[in-house]
């Protein structure tokens, strides 16, 4: 690293930090015509078509449209922490941007931590929604951050469990590192079990269909959000989106290899590309199973985790250890 | 009310206030629960946001004036509300109803249960939270709205049954668009099966839910699918048959627990045997007159009364009408089955959960116009 | 075992669902783009009621008997007219509709002994005043005259 301005580690970060706000918020953008789009096509509607060429600048117009939004405040609602939270939700993903893998040069701050501090700083995210939902000063919007309290405290646990397994098989918690020892076998094949709990626990996470209890439409009105009007709730919305790509980015680089090709092989495709193909089926994943399930009960849902996921990702987890001090 | 102030007293309980503007409580239903966190201790439907006095327009005006306000008490099933209509002043002014009448009747107001039931279902995958099959129903309902459309003329209140008739004749094109609905539909089970029928999720959400004892069914007069997922194989089709009803050989589903996913079962199973009838009743369809020409425009049944019960989408549903020789009814009561149907919550739901309750409100199926009306 | 097998069964359940709405991604689209594309009307449509234009005499044969008016459930048909000669029957002079109230029954349409009154085939009916809901039968029946006429004579041209 050379000396001076340019090569400084505070100016790569401010630099980093301003292409990841510029990237997330662009990306939030996209993901919202493309959850809306395979939303359409699996039931059999186009989707948005009016606004730009297949609707692609649809998301932009509804952006405008939120900003240009009366921010209503509720009666005898907590001013400081409803105006707060909005805000709140944003800054645990946008750290988790600093440590991603794109590619094997493309790492704003490779950390050897950065496992830890992705997962350290997006457990934020519930304490965002308990204080939106608490602030609202509204039974619904209490009721889901209540909920969200308990899902996520329920589902961190199988999914730093299902983390571990690729910790101890690596010894590393730099994404770089892990990335680099898939170069040829991607985890996805040596920890299936793992890979399915770790994106099971991340849809809950994220409170995405099925897991969407937090704020159920059909039950809680909103949720935690029901209060919030135009870009307090764009805020809430564009989070979820971005929350939903650290997410899926995390999975690539732990489980589908990286930037790394199939099995080896890149096909000359560059390894940034490679990561964010991956990193969008994934997406594309979870809005497919979010398009085609009803959701779960609260209660159920936490029996699915303690009964169900976390036994399972400790015997993995066991089954691991053993197999890695073993070999 | 020495209970409600142990309620209040208790600081652990708080209300909410379910409605009338939320996103699944089917039309304007106010709910007041007393919630202990998640879970319910009291329930408190609270109906008549959509009264518009129904029954009294009906004995201010002549008979066949009220045709077009029956559909519009349940406007998912208003061809069924319409026909049971006609069938009571038939039976009060004694009007003869020719053969090929009674089969037409029977075709549009089975296509209209089925349109009915599909709308339940999509709707009620929706209070789950499941959004896509709501629109694939939504997709199959179409179809029956365009073709019910080519003979009535109308796509959701229909108004199309007339006293000694209906308005228009079947065509072919009818015929043709019905055959080709029922053919489609048998594809569709199996994808509405394993979509929803089969799913861990769904069947987890359902199951055991809200179950209704039979006993309980009846002591709130509980009727339609909701009293046969409780194991009663009740249905005024069979039990009392009208139109031509005893000519078809069809099936009434029953349930064994009486849970929501019994009450599913049976309505999707309902679906089936309908399309069952449509089938049988387009093969025995005779030829004649759609109309009889016989009927005065200005209907003064002799006096008397008469209880006419059908079977609509929701239950047993009854038009009670008294004459006394003029033009217009001196009564006219219509017993309409969400009622029953909704106020067994009031012992359904304690003990169950705040996503139970929306579980259950939907899996009833009630239409909250007809109970106000 | 029971754990294992409800979470296998459970799962393949899912992943059933997944087929089913992933085989819909591939199929065709379903919705008509409205404005721009329409379907066509039944045959029955009903729409509101309109004055029919007999081919033989160039206009409606209304006798003004207000039938349409008694029988109507709602209030929505005001028919007014007038004698031209002392004894003579009345001729029409006025037929307005209150489509707002009306709640397209057919009442009128059948009850008409002439059968006059038919089921127009207009469904784009946006108004943003009561007074838009008001149809003025009498006007629009000069329209549709002019229509038909217009009809004929590029049915002639063409010919």
């Amino acid at each position: 690293m050379s000396e001076g301005l340019l090569g400084s580690e505070l100016f790569r970060l401010i630099l980093g930090l301003v292409i990841v706000i510029a990237f997330s918020q662009l990306n939030a953008l996209f993901l919202v015509w493309l959850e809306r789009k395979v939303s359409g096509h699996i039931q059999l509607r186009p989707g948005p078509m009016e606004v730009g060429p297949h609707g692609l600048l649809q998301t932009i117009a509804d952006g405008v449209k939120l900003i240009g939004k009366e921010l209503i405040l509720p009666l005898k609602a907590d001013k400081k922490l409803f105006f707060l939270a909005p805000v709140l939700v944003f800054t645990p993903v946008l750290v988790g941007f600093l440590v991603l893998p794109f590619s094997p040069g493309l790492i704003i701050h490779d950390m050897n931590v950065g496992v830890l501090l992705v997962f350290a700083f997006s457990t934020i995210t519930v304490l965002a929604i308990l204080t939106g939902g608490w602030a609202s000063n509204n039974k619904y919007a209490l009721l889901g951050a209540v909920r969200s309290v308990a899902q996520n405290v329920a589902y961190e646990i199988p999914l730093l469990l299902a983390v571990l397994s690729v910790v101890l098989m690596v010894h590393s918690l730099s994404f770089s590192h892990i990335v680099e020892s898939q170069k040829t076998v991607w985890f996805i094949f040596l920890q299936p079990l793992a890979g399915l709990i770790y994106l099971i626990a991340a849809t809950a996470e994220t409170n995405r269909a099925p897991f969407d209890i937090p704020e159920a439409e059909s039950e809680l009105v909103a949720g935690f959000h029901t209060e919030y009007s135009g870009m307090g709730f764009g805020l809430f919305f564009l989070a979820e989106y971005t929350n939903m790509f650290l997410v899926c980015a995390v999975a690539t680089s732990l489980f589908f290899g990286g930037w790394n090709g199939l099995f080896g092989f890149s096909f000359g495709i560059p390894g940034v590309f490679w990561f964010l193909l991956k990193t969008y089926l994934l997406i594309f994943v979870i809005m497919w199973v979010r398009w085609t399930f009803p959701r779960v009960r609260f209660d159920q849902l936490m029996n699915f985790s303690w009964k169900v996921l976390i036994p399972l990702s400790i015997v993995n987890l066991l089954i691991t250890a053993v197999v890695v001090k073993i070999i | 009310m020495d209970e409600l102030e142990k309620i209040e007293a208790d600081d652990r309980v708080y209300s909410l206030n379910l409605g009338p503007q939320h996103p699944s409580t089917h039309g304007v239903l106010r709910i007041l629960l007393d919630l202990d966190g998640e879970y319910i201790v009291k329930c408190d439907p609270v109906i008549g946001y959509g009264h518009r006095g129904h029954e009294k327009m009906g004995e201010n005006r002549q008979y066949k004036q009220f045709l077009p306000n029956t559909s519009r008490m349940d406007y998912l099933s208003g061809l069924l509300y319409n026909h049971g209509f006609v069938l009571a002043v038939e039976k009060l002014a004694g009007i003869k109803v020719p053969e090929r009448a009674k089969y037409i009747r029977v075709i549009a107001s089975e296509l209209n249960r089925i349109s009915s039931h599909l709308l339940w279902f999509g709707t009620y995958l929706l209070d789950i939270g499941g959004i896509t099959p709501f629109l694939y129903a939504f997709d199959d309902r179409e179809h029956i709205l365009d073709t019910l459309d080519t003979i009535t003329g109308s796509r959701l209140t229909y108004s199309y049954c007339r006293f000694g008739g209906v308005t228009r004749d079947i065509d072919s094109k009818f015929i043709d668009m019905t055959r080709a609905f029922l053919k489609r539909m048998e594809s569709r089970w199996a994808d509405y099966e394993a979509l929803v029928s089969k799913n861990v999720i769904f069947i987890h959400r359902t199951r055991d839910v809200g179950v209704i004892d039979v006993n309980l069914a009846r002591q709130y007069g509980v009727t339609g699918p909701n009293l046969r997922a409780c194991g009663v194989a009740f249905d005024v089709r069979r039990s009392e048959p009208y139109e031509v009803y005893d000519r078809f050989d069809f099936e009434i589903p029953t349930g064994t627990r009486g849970d929501a996913l019994d009450r599913y079962d049976v309505r999707f199973r309902e679906m089936q045997q309908s399309c069952r009838i449509i089938e049988q009743a387009l093969e025995q369809l005779p030829e004649g007159e759609f109309l009889t020409p016989k009927v005065p425009q200005k209907l003064s049944p002799p006096k008397g009364e008469v209880y006419t019960a059908f079977e609509s989408a929701r239950g047993l549903t009854a038009y009670y009408l008294v004459s006394d020789g003029s033009p217009a009814p001196y009564r006219c009561h219509i017993r309409v089955p969400s009622f029953g149907n909704l106020n067994v919550l009031n012992d359904v739901l304690p003990g169950t959960m705040v996503a139970d309750a929306i579980a259950i409100l939907g899996s009833i199926d009630v239409v909250i116009p007809e109970i106000d009306r | 075992m029971g754990y294992f097998k409800d979470i296998f069964v459970g799962g393949l359940s899912l992943i059933e669902g997944m087929g089913v709405t992933v085989r819909r991604l591939f199929q065709p689209l379903v919705t008509v783009q409205y404005p721009r594309q329409k379907i066509p009307l039944s045959s029955a449509y009903r729409g509101h009621i309109e004055l029919k234009v007999f081919e033989e005499s160039g206009t409606h044969k209304c006798i003004v008997c207000l039938n349409c008016e008694k029988t109507c459930p709602s209030g929505v048909i005001r028919v007014q007219g007038e004698k031209q000669k002392e004894k003579g029957p009345k001729t029409l002079t006025n037929y307005v509709i209150d489509f707002s109230k009306c709640s397209l029954c057919g009442l009128c349409v059948e009850i008409c002994p002439t059968s006059t009154l038919v089921y127009s085939k207009e469904y784009e009916l946006v108004g943003e005043t009561g007074a838009d809901c008001q149809i003025d039968l009498m006007a629009r029946l000069a329209t549709q005259v002019e229509k038909t006429r217009e009809e004929k004579k590029t049915q002639e041209i063409a010919a």
